[in-house]
């Protein structure tokens, strides 16, 4: 096997876990922030963003380098578009992570109060998700994304329930509103880095099995 | 137009080696089929079965069954000459004949099977080297200059332009390109793509880039056997047969 | 390398570098001077002895009774013509038939046997191939003959135009045969119109050189052309040749026949390199450019 190739490939998963980790400690530490509202560890996803996206302009350029010098096939091509694919997605977890800290800041300077809602149970989940759609990355094992592909649903019903819940909250107690309506937004922000999970499984499931699964169905080539 | 090729069951001797076993494959007509594998897998030995011109080389033999539209290449009657006339022929280094000017060389299919009729054979001799987008480089000096005058890519198009003047029906290429520099290979390739519409072509390439860019359908060889066939596109993305993805990723050969 | 040398070794080793560069090419030009050396030497000697013998009447009349000046070789150039046609005849299609044979068709132990015979009739001595023509034809027909005198010649051509015709066939590269194939056209087509057209230059050759050998042999006409005082236009009869003449003027006696000795060798020489030549150009001009 083509010996700088390979150095290539292992270098570029190398390059998308260590993105990935960055990623999870910005989703830990946000979850973090908003359990102790100490705004510390919101300074500390706002100064990680930079680490992430500089990764982001690595991860893309090492691919498109290997793409153009390699001519890479069948697996391997797969496993580079994947890899495009999930980077496009940490980013965006980054920045879902940078936007939860920016509503604790938010919260932190109003009043504490109440809030039926358990964000902290739903950020355990998201980020419970988006651990083991890395793990399937690292392992190449399709199974374990398909697990992912499963956790979706229940985030969304807890993210569903959790607008119910603050609607109505908003309509009792008008006083809260602002609160209500950031932590309404945290929980759409985990929603969302849910949603990105499910993508990074389903393009793992693509490079490993070279079926696309996307948008529900299976689609194998013919 | 072309005819598509039916292979059942061909099985090729160099001497005491077999070099191809029980191989099956239907090409289809007016379409570009590739013919990949590392070197002695046997894609070279089962293009020249296609023509019998694999039985010149001595101690060869081949047996099994093809078809060619309706013809019978291995049936009883048939006459590998004839066979020869229906099934046109590139090969990897361009060969001219050598003492030839331009106009000869394409018009020498015709000319050595008898055919007499000058206005037509100017005819032919032009659609071929048009067919082959040679027309335009070489028209005023037809039969000045000599078909090894030509540089190496002109002189393949030439190669191409002969095996057309005879109008097979199908156009085998072993390895058209290989001696070739970048332009003149992607000057051959274009002309590949525009052939399909009036023949079907078979190629043979180890370059796997080739076959993508220019077949739509690729069969991979190994060892004597035919282990894939199927769409390029699968074939490079997502093969089915774990020898394949090996042999396209580079992982040998 | 020469940059790990101290520099006075380098330029010690160009140095001899150079003298042995040097001394190599000279050799090969002296070795090609003393090729060329004997054949002007041999041919200025013809020029200064035969020239003053060679007028009008010389190559226009027949040779006179011993005794009488004047009279020419005529006869012996036409019959020298005769006999070289003859043999061409014989020789060229037979050797370039057998080289074919040979190239296509007889790569096993029946052409290494024909190989071997062709080598064995080269080293054949001349006049051993004269009197086997005598004893199989002019014996059996009862009288010398410019055809029997054409046999002869034409067996020594075949084996020289066999091997070249053999050789240049065999060069011709094997890519080009398949290309026929591949369009149909049958072997016998593609040897013929193909390989031989390819090898063409090559086979010209052999059989010049053919020809130009046995255009000057005389021994093998001794007992077949016979030789002949009058003019003979008739293949049947025995007929006058150069060599012939040349040989016999030579070992007379006279004075005058030994300048028309000179001469005729002269003009035997001229004629041999003028066909040459002819062909020479004849077939050059039908090259193509680039070809």
């Amino acid at each position: 096997m083509r010996s700088r190739f390979q150095q290539g490939l292992d270098e570029l998963k190398e390059k998308l876990l260590r993105m990935g980790g960055l990623a999870e400690q910005a989703i830990d530490r946000a979850t973090e922030a908003y359990r102790t509202r100490d705004s510390k560890f919101c300074q500390m996803v706002l100064t990680g963003e930079a680490a992430i996206n500089d990764a982001e302009r690595e991860i893309d350029e090492l691919a498109l380098d290997l793409l153009a010098m390699q001519q890479p096939m069948a697996v391997d091509l797969r496993f580079i578009l994947a890899v495009l694919k999930i980077n496009a997605d940490l980013e965006r977890v980054g920045d879902q992570a940078v936007n939860i800290a920016q509503r604790v800041l938010d919260l932190i300077s109003e009043p504490e109060v109440p809030l039926p809602v358990d964000i902290p149970r739903m950020a355990d989940g998201v980020s419970t998700m988006v651990q083991r759609a890395l793990e399937s990355f690292l392992d190449g094992k399709a199974e374990v994304a398909e697990a992912v592909l499963q956790m979706d649903g229940i985030v969304d019903r807890m993210k569903d329930e959790a607008f119910v819940n603050l609607v109505q909250k908003m309509h009792d107690d008008p006083a809260c509103t602002r609160q209500a309506l950031d932590v309404l937004l945290i929980a759409r922000n985990l929603e969302r880095i849910a949603d990105h999970a499910t993508n990074i499984a389903e393009d793992v499931i693509f490079w490993v099995r070279g079926a696309d699964v996307r948008h529900g169905g299976a689609h194998y080539r013919e | 137009m072309g005819v598509g090729i039916e292979v059942r069951g061909l099985n090729a001797w160099y001497g005491k080696n077999q070099s191809l076993k029980s191989i099956d494959m239907t090409v289809p007509a007016n379409h570009v089929t590739a013919v990949i594998g590392p070197s002695g897998c046997g894609k070279s030995t089962f293009v020249r079965c296609l023509n019998r011109m694999h039985e010149t080389i001595p101690e060869a033999r081949a047996e099994g069954s093809v078809k060619v539209g309706q013809m019978d290449v291995y049936g009883g009657g048939s006459d590998p000459v004839e066979v020869r006339r229906r099934i046109g022929m590139v090969f990897q280094k361009p060969n001219p004949f050598p003492t030839m000017s331009i106009y000869d060389n394409v018009a020498a299919g015709l000319k050595l099977n008898g055919f007499r009729n000058r206005k037509q054979m100017d005819a032919l001799v032009e659609r071929s080297l048009k067919l082959s987008a040679l027309w335009e480089e070489v028209k005023d000096n037809l039969h000045k200059k000599s078909g090894a005058s030509l540089s190496g890519g002109q002189q393949q198009r030439l190669c191409i332009a002969r095996a057309l003047a005879v109008e097979p029906e199908v156009l085998l290429m072993d390895e058209p390109a290989s001696a070739l520099d970048p332009i003149s290979t992607s000057k051959i390739e274009e002309l590949i793509f525009q052939l399909k519409q009036h023949y079907t072509v078979v190629i043979v390439t180890h370059n796997m880039q080739q076959a993508a860019r220019v077949a739509e359908l690729t069969g991979f060889f190994l060892m004597g056997s035919l282990i894939e066939f199927d769409k390029t596109e699968k074939i490079f993305t997502a093969p089915a047969d774990k020898r394949t993805e090996d042999y396209v990723t580079g992982r040998f050969g | 390398m020469s940059n790990d040398l101290p520099s006075s070794t380098s330029q010690q080793v160009n140095l001899w570098r150079r003298i042995t560069n040097w001394g190599a090419t000279g050799f090969a030009v002296l070795a090609a001077i003393l090729v060329i050396l004997p054949l002007l030497a041999i041919f200025i000697y013809l020029v200064i002895k035969g020239i003053g013998s060679v007028n009008i009447s010389f190559l226009t009349q027949t040779p006179k009774p011993p005794g009488e000046l004047g009279g020419g070789m005529a006869n012996g150039i036409v019959g020298t013509g005769m006999i070289l046609a003859v043999a061409s005849v014989i020789g060229i299609p037979l050797g370039i038939g057998s080289g074919i044979y040979l190239a296509e068709y007889g790569r096993n132990r029946f052409g290494d046997l024909i190989r071997f015979t062709a080598d064995v009739l080269n080293g054949v001595p001349s006049i051993v191939v004269g009197i086997t023509v005598y004893s199989l034809i002019v014996i059996r027909q009862k009288h010398f003959s410019a055809f029997s005198g054409g046999v002869a010649l034409g067996i020594m051509m075949i084996p020289t135009v066999a091997r070249a015709t053999e050789e240049m066939l065999l060069m011709v590269p094997n890519v080009v045969r398949e290309a026929a194939y591949g369009l149909g056209i049958p072997k016998w087509r593609t040897t013929l119109s193909i390989s031989l057209r390819t090898a063409s230059a090559g086979v010209i050759t052999g059989c010049m050189l053919a020809f130009a050998r046995v255009a000057g042999e005389t021994a093998p006409l001794l007992f077949t052309a016979f030789g002949n005082q009058f003019w003979n236009l008739k293949l049947n009869q025995p007929t006058a040749a150069l060599s012939l003449q040349v040989y016999t003027y030579a070992i007379s006696p006279y004075d005058d026949w030994h300048k028309q000795a000179w001469a005729g060798s002269l003009i035997l020489i001229v004629l041999i390199v003028g066909a040459v030549a002819a062909v020479r150009i004849t077939t050059s001009r039908g090259r193509l450019k680039g070809a």
